[in-house]
């Protein structure tokens, strides 16, 4: 007979005020097997656990079920609390009562009657739960972090700086990210480019840091502590062994009006090329679909002037498996693009601002390279389609942010600040300019945020119009944009010579494919998912993988670099132990019936099952059966319920366990 | 926002099998969102849907159950990299079976809700719900009540017996 104690927590008012606790654990009290029950308000504090563990050694108790909130919330703390009182921490489980019961249903009649229900069930299932011991695996001190931007360097210098190797990969031919096309950084209005490039060289340069640039992730295997990672590397065309960065091969190329995507495609660039003068690796790539060499087979001048001999144009991409013990995912965001719908997506787009067709028409990225020193226009704000200086400009705030029936409803909460950062710039370089602004709200939480935002209307003189614009068209060589100020309550037309567009941050092209190879989740707009939206983070759900950067929300520069040096400790915390314990979830086989068809093997995604020999005393092979590597098992199930001689069996959720709990259905 | 709460003459017993990355956390999402659905179901947490094997339908169904929900990650989000796949493809066919036998297949529902997608497990949980009140309930595995059952031991005398005997 079982001596299962039945702990019913109020968690404040959040359960009882909808839940009636005490009859829940009067009835838990009165299920055979149990031998105590109670309720109290907050069992997860401290002497909420205290009276578990004298519960515990009172009672003789066998077996805990805290009737609570989520096990995602607080299993590990009452497992911990067990595992203190002398019991296995497998012997404890939690009943969902609060986010599956008294959150989602009013009448508390029904509401008491259901978590009484959830409490019954989960009695079963600590009654036939079994003590299991932690398996310990060892962990690969070396850590990978996707994505060269503020967030991947930050982390990545981070990680080194503590003495541990790092693997960082970039897709792009130079790390760097968004944060190396801006021109100056809100609300100091430092030179982005000043305090960004050191970092780069920082990494290029870091003896822990090995750097892969022009590549991507392929293929992820393996768990916490112990990753394979294949990495492709695209085939740069250019050796880089060899490639001194002395840059004649860019001067010569004969092909030199290819729109440069660093600028936005405001600047050019030849086919062979690095995307700005301070990327770092400094090593070109070609362009292949843009160089007359792969297109027609006629030119070679880029191979003619290199001098040590590095342009290649055999290359082909390469793939490296690299093991790691932690993986800091830092793919940070796109824009928002106003271009017509694209297809099977939920994001439509701006048909009444001509879909993108109107060239002066820009959006806050091509601002800042139009305002960078470094940018097309050396500096100079000038207009997309004849050069000219515009005089009147017109900001839009939330394009794409903040609108469900565009397909988004969140907040991008950077564009207030570099709209108002925007205007500053404007009127430092164009003096008799005049800049509006139509906005909804001005969003400027951060330190120094405010201040920065009252300094750009009160003492740069740019016009905030809280309303939004209906409709934009090319008259002359004007846009008239017309809109609407909801304070006066009046109709705005005004004939601006450029539009800036603060388009809402979305998730990188392809996050979601990332994700599927990571198995780590993500929301409708493809950010990733951390594990808990308070406590957790810069985790993911899946152990051994943390978040850093816009890739998990909207985020400005430093939020972005807290994250990732968050993100870094965390891989520093799971590095400072030699062995890793993990979830004993895994499944395990009964020699005696299992018949060696392996259908088991076939299922299994981990590769975890392998064929054993089972031989008598005089080495005569009797049978083969299943084996399952207990490192590699991930835990899924998926053979169990595939076994059709119920041979094999996942711990912790046993046959016999759910057997039980349909019963007290 | 007070949510006025109807009384049914009949109330179905509804029994979800959920994997815990996916479908699990998207209720608890429908939680802390503080979003209302009716309160008939009855959530069992698995690891993954590949876990979940259909006598447990059978079974949920035989014990009182009058709608079944089967609910996991979206295809290709699977925590276990396939698990949903097999689940998916071992489905498809105990449908088949079921129809054969001659359950209506309006009472089991599968649905793919991931982590972020709280709305849709309280959509997917009223639509059953109610689908199934308006069918009342469901008496035909019930009568098999009596039968004796597999408890789910795989070490029993009885299953060695059946073992043995195949030699």
């Amino acid at each position: 007979m079982s001596r299962i104690g039945v702990f019913v927590c109020h968690c404040g008012e959040n359960i009882s005020r909808t839940v009636d606790v005490e009859q829940v654990a009067k009835a838990a009290g009165e299920i055979p097997g149990v031998a105590f029950s109670c309720d109290y308000k907050y069992m997860c504090s401290d002497p909420g656990q205290t009276l578990l563990k004298k519960a515990v050694a009172e009672h003789k108790l066998d077996g805990v079920l805290v009737a609570a909130c989520s096990p995602r919330m607080h299993e590990k703390t009452f497992r911990k609390a067990a595992e203190a009182a002398g019991l296995n921490p497998y012997l404890c489980e939690m009943a969902n009562i609060r986010e599956h019961c008294s959150w989602v249903h009013e009448d508390r009649d029904m509401a008491t009657a259901k978590a009484k229900d959830i409490v019954k069930l989960m009695v079963e299932r600590v009654r036939k739960g079994k003590s299991l011991a932690p398996i310990t695996v060892p962990v690969t001190k070396r850590a990978l972090v996707i994505g060269g931007g503020i967030a991947g360097i930050q982390a990545a210098l981070d990680i080194a700086d503590a003495g541990h190797r790092v693997v960082l990969v970039e897709r792009e031919p130079s790390i760097g990210g968004h944060m190396a096309q801006l021109s100056e950084t809100f609300p100091t209005l430092d030179c982005s480019q000043c305090i960004m490039t050191p970092k780069m060289v920082d990494v290029a340069n870091h003896p822990n840091i090995t750097l892969f640039t022009y590549s991507e992730i392929e293929k992820v295997d393996g768990y916490i502590g112990n990753f394979q990672v294949t990495v492709k590397h695209k085939a740069r065309s250019v050796d880089e062994s060899k490639c001194t960065g002395c840059g004649i091969c860019m001067t010569k190329c004969p092909k030199k009006k290819i729109p440069n995507e660093f600028d936005q495609g405001h600047g050019m660039r030849p086919a062979i090329y690095v995307p700005f003068p301070q990327a770092v690796p400094n090593t070109p790539v070609i362009d292949r679909e843009n160089c007359t060499m792969f297109q027609s087979g006629k030119c070679g001048v880029c191979a003619k002037v290199c001098g040590p001999g590095a342009v290649d144009y055999e290359q082909q991409d390469t793939f490296t498996v690299e093991d790691v013990g932690a993986i800091v995912v830092a793919t940070g965001f796109k824009l928002y693009t106003i271009d017509r719908k694209p297809e099977g997506s939920p994001i439509q787009g701006y048909g009444e601002f001509g879909y993108g067709t109107i060239p002066d028409i820009i959006d806050g990225m091509t601002f800042e390279r139009l305002a960078s020193a470094s940018g097309p226009t050396g500096g100079k704000i000038l207009r997309p389609s004849d050069g000219k200086e515009p005089k009147q400009v017109v900001f839009i705030q939330c394009v794409g942010s903040r609108a469900r029936e565009k397909g988004i409803s969140y907040c991008s909460k950077v564009c207030c600040m570099y709209t108002a950062k925007h205007t500053m710039l404007y009127h430092h370089k164009v003096h008799d300019g005049q800049a509006y602004v139509f906005f909804m709200d001005a969003r400027t939480p951060g330190k120094g945020y405010d201040e920065f935002w009252r300094r750009a209307v009160e003492e740069e003189e740019a016009v905030y119009i809280r309303g939004m614009v209906s409709r934009m068209y090319q008259r002359g060589d004007k846009i008239v944009v017309m809109g609407s100020d909801i304070q006066v309550g009046v109709q705005v037309e005004i004939e601006a010579d450029l539009v800036v567009l603060a388009t809402a941050v979305q998730p990188q092209d392809g996050a979601d494919l990332l994700a599927q190879k990571l198995g780590i989740s993500y929301d409708k707009y493809n950010f990733y998912s951390e594990a808990h939206a308070k406590l957790k983070p810069v985790e993911c759900a899946t152990a051994g993988i943390y978040l850093a950067g816009a890739c998990q929300g909207p985020k400005d520069i430093p939020d972005t670099v807290s994250q990732a040096s968050a993100a870094a400790a965390k891989v520093m915390t799971l590095f400072a132990k030699d062995k890793l314990e993990r979830d004993p979830v895994v499944a395990k086989v009964n020699e005696k019936y299992c018949v060696g068809c392996f259908a088991c093997k076939k299922v299994c995604a981990y590769g975890a099952i392998e064929e054993k020999e089972i031989r008598d005393r005089q080495g005569n092979l009797v049978k083969k059966v299943a084996y399952v590597n207990p490192g590699v098992c991930g835990g899924c199930g998926t053979c169990q319920a595939t076994c059709p001689s119920k041979s094999i069996e996942l711990d912790g959720y046993t046959d016999e366990q759910i057997m039980a709990m349909i019963e007290a259905l | 926002m007070h949510v006025e709460v109807t009384k049914h003459d009949f109330e179905p017993k509804i029994v979800a099998f959920v994997c815990t990355w996916c479908t699990y956390a998207g209720a608890d999402l429908a939680g802390t969102s503080r979003m209302q659905y009716p309160p008939n179901v009855r959530v069992l947490k698995f690891p993954c849907t590949g876990r979940i094997d259909p006598v447990f339908i059978l079974r949920a169904f035989q014990k009182g159950a009058d709608g079944v929900l089967v609910s996991g990650c979206h295809p290709g989000d699977c925590h276990y990299m396939a698990g949903n796949f097999h689940a998916r493809r071992r489905f498809a066919a105990f449908r088949a079976l079921l129809d054969f036998v001659g359950v209506d297949l309006n009472r089991l529902q599968f649905s793919w809700v991931s982590a972020a997608e709280g709305g849709k497990w309280v959509d997917v949980v009223t639509e059953l719900t109610e689908r199934v009140r308006t069918m009342g309930p469901m008496p035909e595995f019930k009568e098999l009540e009596h039968e004796e059952q597999w408890s789910g031991a795989i070490n029993t005398p009885e299953l060695k017996e059946a073992y043995d005997s195949i030699g």
